[in-house]
């Protein structure tokens, strides 16, 4: 796998975007983004309203899958661009649900929304309107998902990744710190998770580094035993997909779940080893 | 906003001013360029190492909001046309600390 595989960049999506076979979607945090101005063309995607179960927790099945993607105008064999704010977390997180139900040709617009608008590169409010398909997904791919369960298996044999921000892996925050702090019921993270902020992955426009400086990254700096398995997790997903992402797609390792339970459910389970903190 | 989500407040930055920090140590405040908001643009926050924290996009009035440790932080904007400012900023718990940015 190579960058021009999962990558496409600003000037790629301004040559393609409307082309046949291709479709743009916009995944934002802030979910009132995509009303306020996308890239022309894009469909938008709620990683809330229309990616999670509205009653338990966890994602819609493989039938609520299929009738968003069919009801969105999203075929099989269409090439997917996913594109969001906060430098892709969850424009990342909807390409690794994306894979999860085996949608293979899927690729994230290097460095997301906050690029394309830092270069003051066109934003439309006209909404595209796509004929419906019948789009039909696969399993559940569960070798890219971890429960928790796997997570404590992990503990001190396989690679840990806790890829929030040094504050909230040390258990002085519980969430980002853009946002309320309220959440799991402990701080903390995994013992022997290595601390590697998603965002060391990223330039400040939120593209991603090169394959080298994420290789030292990850390994000479972090620690990684790139020989061994690993479980990437954050507070609820987002974060950690993006660096699944690095971790499976742009370095290629063969072995890497996306731990989406993440913090909020790990901090609130009763009798698992915590540890407190900074990162060694 | 949504309390069991990681969504970012409707706008990404608030619209008003928070009244009550509570238990929280908030940075907030608002992004101007000649007296306008900056509406396009980001608001960073990095740790006192330097290392990234958090980011919003600003908000149409140019607002950001950060609900951060107690410490020091610096707020980082960056703006279409290479605008970049920096200020250095500290937090409080039960304190909500303003900041006006002009670039």
């Amino acid at each position: 796998m190579s960058r021009s595989d999962v990558l496409v960049d600003a000037d790629w999506v301004e040559a393609h975007g409307g082309d046949p076979g291709v479709v743009l979607v916009e995944v934002d945090e802030d979910t009132s983004a995509y009303a306020k101005g996308h890239i022309r063309n894009a469909v938008k995607i709620d990683w809330k309203a229309d990616l999670q179960d509205p009653v338990r927790r966890d994602f819609v099945d493989k039938a609520g899958f299929e009738a968003l993607l069919s009801e969105r105008g999203i075929a099989n064999d269409d090439t997917v661009i996913l594109y969001g704010g906060n430098n892709n977390w969850f424009a990342a997180y909807a390409y690794w649900y994306f894979r999860l139900y085996g949608h293979d040709n899927v690729k994230l617009l290097d460095g997301g929304r906050k690029k394309w608008e830092l270069e003051s590169r066109e934003l439309v409010t006209e909404v595209p309107q796509r004929a419906k398909t019948s789009y039909h997904a696969q399993e559940q791919d569960h070798a890219i998902r971890a429960f928790r369960d796997e997570v404590v298996a992990a503990i001190g044999q396989d690679n840990l990744v806790d890829v929030r921000s040094p504050d909230e892996f040390a258990g002085r925050l519980l969430a980002p710190a853009h946002l309320p702090q309220e959440q799991a019921q402990r701080g903390g993270h995994v013992p022997t998770a290595k601390n590697v902020p998603w965002s060391k992955a990223a330039d400040e426009d939120g593209t991603f580094k090169s394959d080298d400086a994420l290789r030292a990254l990850y390994g000479d700096e972090a620690g990684l035993d790139f020989s061994k398995d690993t479980i990437a997790y954050c507070r609820i997903g987002e974060r950690s997909a993006h660096t699944w992402f690095v971790l499976h797609e742009l370095l290629g390792q063969p072995n890497v779940k996306n731990y989406d339970g993440s913090w909020t459910e790990y901090g609130s389970l009763v009798g698992v080893p915590i540890e407190l903190g900074d990162g060694k | 906003m949504s309390a069991d989500g990681c969504g970012a407040p409707a706008g990404g930055a608030p619209a008003s001013a928070a009244t009550d920090a509570g238990a929280q140590a908030v940075v907030q405040g608002r992004v101007t360029r000649d007296g306008s908001a900056v509406a396009v643009g980001y608001a960073r926050l990095l740790n006192s190492g330097g290392d990234f924290v958090a980011e919003v996009p600003l908000g149409e009035d140019g607002g950001f909001r950060f609900f951060a440790a107690p410490g020091s932080w610096t707020l980082r904007v960056l703006a279409p046309g290479n605008v970049r400012a920096e200020r250095v900023v500290s937090a409080d718990t039960g304190k909500i600390t303003e900041l006006e940015v002009a670039v």
